[in-house]
């Protein structure tokens, strides 16, 4: 999906922008989900993702994590993990990743995997580092200014009512 | 001069580790292990079970073959790989680790994960949740409906089901169209944007695939075979993952 995300931004046909966060400068991250760059499409696909982001967010609200790419770490929510029962060991897995983001200080982690997803999302809740966790797709259609105010269950009060379609 | 070489009792015993090494290109490289510990030193799952991904490595090698098929460990590291990514010698532990898996037998394996797999293998949709395949037609048709009335852009936006030689297949996490169908619009609003062609299976939508994670094989397949055929038989060019 992030390919294709790249490649409609770089065709024109996603005409996103930065604008929304140019005053609000609203910090964010992204996880590299283990599975489409480290264990399919490498390093480029990883690039592909940081274009998009910080053609939505702009460049300068975007912080990377250290490692990052094809060498980040897992957030421990795949392989069944989210499903296997063992909670209290899930939770010590993500204690390098919830420092991670932590020490990046974003206000958002973008999770573009429904595992990362709910796993940072705990993650976050668990060890109070509260920041958010949301979709790509719900950071594309806010920047295209078509995103509607029940999608966006995952925006924290900061961008709740930032450029709702329809408003 | 050195003293007489120590030598080890009895025969080596491992089966395990030479069961999958027959599995494995390059033998999964299992034979290779430098002992560096790079793999376990970038493990979140070291520690865990006092166990680390160069250890269960050179468990495997010793032939310790009851401790490995039986320590939960297996289920608490999640496959991604980053130890292979770090190895100097490219070992495939995680492809171990599965296999460890797969020697439990079914009925002892994780509750949650092997009730998903069941779930999905309950009908043609593939979803961990269970939902049949027209439980999610309604959903995504009665959702697309109310976005077409409420929001004037989007009147003509579609949510195809089925459609014949649409250029992408994309499946759908359960998770939405489930628990939570308004994260379902976002995505078909960029797709409307750029006038992509596509289009959803009734059978086969479903992203998820427990069955893999429950080390099942055969389900495993048969989940995946749904959606390709789906794709296929409608004319697909592109199968696309959602995000």
């Amino acid at each position: 999906m992030y390919q294709y995300y790249a490649k409609w931004i770089r065709e024109g046909k996603l005409k996103v922008n930065s604008d929304w966060n140019k005053d609000l400068k609203i910090k964010f991250t992204v996880q590299d989900p283990c599975q489409i760059v480290r264990k399919s499409y490498g390093d480029e696909v990883a690039d592909d993702l940081r274009y998009v982001v910080k053609s939505i967010v702009g460049e300068e609200n975007f912080i990377d994590m250290t490692p990052n790419k094809s060498n980040n770490y897992c957030c421990g929510g795949g392989g069944g993990t989210l499903q296997a029962g063992y909670k209290e060991q899930r939770l010590q897995y993500g204690i390098v990743k919830d420092k991670q983001i932590k020490s990046t200080e974003a206000d958002y982690c973008i999770a573009a995997c429904h595992n990362c997803h709910s796993q940072i999302h705990e993650l976050s809740e668990y060890y109070g580092g509260n920041y958010s966790v949301v979709h790509l797709w719900t950071l594309i259609c806010l920047s295209l200014g078509i995103l509607g105010e029940n999608e966006r269950a995952y925006l924290g009060d900061d961008l709740k009512e930032v450029a709702v379609y329809g408003a | 001069m050195a003293e007489e070489a120590i030598k080890l009792g009895g025969k080596r015993k491992s089966i395990f580790m030479d069961k999958v090494k027959k599995l494995l290109p390059e033998g999964g490289n299992l034979n290779l292990c430098l002992t560096c510990g790079a793999c376990s030193s970038g493990c979140p799952a070291t520690g865990l079970e006092n166990m680390d991904p160069r250890k269960f490595l050179r468990m495997a090698a010793l032939g310790m073959d009851e401790e490995l098929t039986s320590t939960p460990w297996v289920w608490m590291c999640t496959m991604c790989y980053r130890c292979v990514y770090a190895c100097p010698m490219q070992i495939d532990i995680p492809a171990l680790v599965y296999e460890a898996r797969a020697s439990w037998p079914r009925e002892t394996r994780p509750k949650g994960i092997l009730g998903s797999c069941d779930m999905a293998l309950r009908n043609q949709s593939g979803s961990a949740m269970g939902t049949p395949p027209d439980d999610f037609v309604f959903v995504v048709e009665d959702v697309l409906e109310e976005y077409r009335e409420t929001q004037p852009a989007f009147k003509d936006m579609e949510a195809p089901i089925d459609k014949k030689g649409a250029h992408f297949f994309l499946n759908q996490n359960s998770r939405e169209p489930v628990t939570e169908p308004d994260e379902m619009v976002p995505l078909w609003k960029i797709l409307h944007t750029v006038g992509a062609d596509w289009t959803y299976g009734s059978k086969g939508w479903a992203g998820e695939n427990y069955c893999m994670f429950l080390a099942d094989n055969d389900s495993w397949e048969k989940i995946v075979r749904t959606s390709i055929n789906t794709a296929k038989e409608l004319g697909c060019k592109v199968f696309l993952n959602t995000e």
